[in-house]
């Protein structure tokens, strides 16, 4: 089941500027793929597109040689850079967890979730805490490709280490695929089979 | 005793004054005829005892009639701003989630309505609809949803463009769902508050339109048509049923807009924890 970026092209709007030009590359259900560039070179971008959140101009996404599926669950989910913007501020953590599935304890306490924290309200929670629910609930969907979009950049290095383990292992399990959107050289190697270099369109 | 803060003093508040209109409109259904029939033994008494508010040419009591005349005003009030105030909800809702052409035909009419004033359209409507209080209620309720459904319209774009709502889209949720559990939880508090504010516009339009002649029919006890009445006889020296039942109008009308703000205050996320 690869995932695979066919001649991606995309621009924000009719008039502007190309963000990405003819990108490729392709990834294997199970392999850990680093997206690695500078900041604006696209990366998030890149990501929305992946997920389906944004359509690109030309060229196409293919998931298993077909594109995304528009209904129903999507198989490549995106955990985004801000977890307070991706967690209705209305709803207790209890319903986000269960908008995408099954409530897991194994997965709660892997997470380090405690129980305590379902019953409350986003606002009443870290930034941290709450990228542990964004995590949970891209994993809870039953995704084959996760899409991390620098989802640890604002966690501490034990934090960090604790939510990419849960990941690596997960994923492991499941023969997930996982794009690494990151800054940071020292996690793509730590993390990743390959990285590709959005900036010199190569794998390094 | 505990000190109260400020959430809990503006419940206590929005409480009283609620039981307040409460009364007003029980006591007005509860008021047998007799208590403001006609009687020209006691015309034109200036305020006692007996009579708070005095009597007019006819002698009826002006207590009882403006008692009378609020508790319709509050059934035109609340049967028009709950109309108008769904009305927004539905309009406002379709025009955000809508086609662009439904969206511009929405804001064209919403202009539209807008462009002429609220007095001028409620006595057109009124009359076609053969004045009463159906045409009252029909008019007011027809103008009064624009600048709600303005805002919920402006506040479901936002609310859509968010990454949560995104998120939903793509683990499967469908529309309907999206607009139950993500939006409406939000746009709640907008339309209760919208809804409470509209209120003393609407009474206001009602006594404004049947103080002009347009509204309801002349033997019914209404602040508009009591105020009517009054005028004829001010620059004889009966200023009593001009003042009282006009400073009862006022009175209610800024209840009902403390009440409105306050609530907005509580339900508000932003002022909601000071």
């Amino acid at each position: 089941m690869p995932l695979e970026a066919k001649n991606l092209s995309f621009r924000y709007e009719r008039g502007l500027p190309l963000v990405l030009e003819n990108i490729d590359f392709k990834i294997e259900a199970g392999e850990v793929l680093a997206l690695f560039a500078p900041s604006g070179y696209g990366k998030t971008t890149l990501a929305k597109l992946l997920a389906g959140y944004l359509r690109p101009c030309s060229g196409e996404i293919l998931l298993n040689g077909a594109p995304l599926p528009e209904k129903g669950v999507c198989p490549v989910q995106l955990i985004s850079q801000h977890p307070e913007k991706a967690i209705n501020p209305r709803w207790r953590l209890k319903k986000v967890l269960e908008e995408s599935g099954e409530l897991r304890e194994d997965m709660l306490s892997a997470f380090g979730i405690e129980k305590a924290w379902l019953e409350r309200f986003p606002r009443e929670l870290s930034g941290g805490e709450l990228q542990r629910f964004c995590v949970a609930r891209a994993l809870l969907s039953g995704a084959e490709y996760l899409i991390c979009d620098e989802i640890s950049t604002m966690l501490d290095v034990i934090t960090q280490a604790q939510i990419w383990s849960v990941v690596l292992s997960e994923a492991r399990k499941r023969n997930m695929g996982i794009i690494a959107v990151t800054h940071n050289m020292h996690l793509a190697r730590r993390i990743a089979h390959r990285v590709f270099d959005l900036e010199k369109r190569e794998y390094i | 005793m505990k000190k109260l803060n400020r959430r809990a003093k503006t419940l206590l508040l929005c409480l009283c004054l609620g039981l307040l209109l409460l009364l007003v409109y029980i006591s007005g259904l509860l008021i047998p005829e007799e208590a403001y029939a006609p009687d020209f033994m006691a015309a034109r008494l200036s305020p006692s005892l007996r009579h708070p508010f005095g009597t007019d040419t006819l002698g009826r009591d002006l207590f009882w009639r403006t008692v009378k005349g609020l508790s319709v005003s509050l059934t035109v009030g609340i049967a028009a701003s709950c109309i108008s105030a769904v009305a927004a909800l539905f309009i406002g809702i379709a025009a955000a989630v809508g086609s662009k052409r439904v969206d511009g035909l929405i804001s064209w009419i919403i202009d539209l309505v807008m462009g002429v004033p609220h007095t001028v359209l409620i006595i057109l409507i009124s009359f076609v609809m053969g004045r009463g209080l159906k045409g009252l209620l029909v008019g007011i309720a027809c103008t009064h949803w624009c600048s709600l459904a303005r805002l919920i319209r402006s506040e479901v774009m936002q609310l859509r463009a968010k990454d949560y709502v995104a998120v939903s889209r793509r683990l499967g949720k469908s529309g309907g769902w999206i607009l139950v559990n993500h939006l409406l939880p939000h746009l709640l508090p907008q339309f209760i508050v919208g809804l409470i504010l509209m209120f003393p516009h609407a009474i206001l339009h009602e006594a404004a339109v049947s103080f002009l002649g347009f509204g309801l029919p002349p033997e019914q006890p209404a602040i508009g048509i009591i105020l009517s009445e009054s005028m004829k006889y001010l620059s004889a020296g009966l200023w009593w049923p001009a003042v009282f039942p006009g400073l009862t109008l006022v009175l209610i009308v800024f209840l009902i807009d403390k009440l409105g703000d306050n609530l907005r205050r509580v339900l508000d996320p932003y002022s909601a924890q000071e």
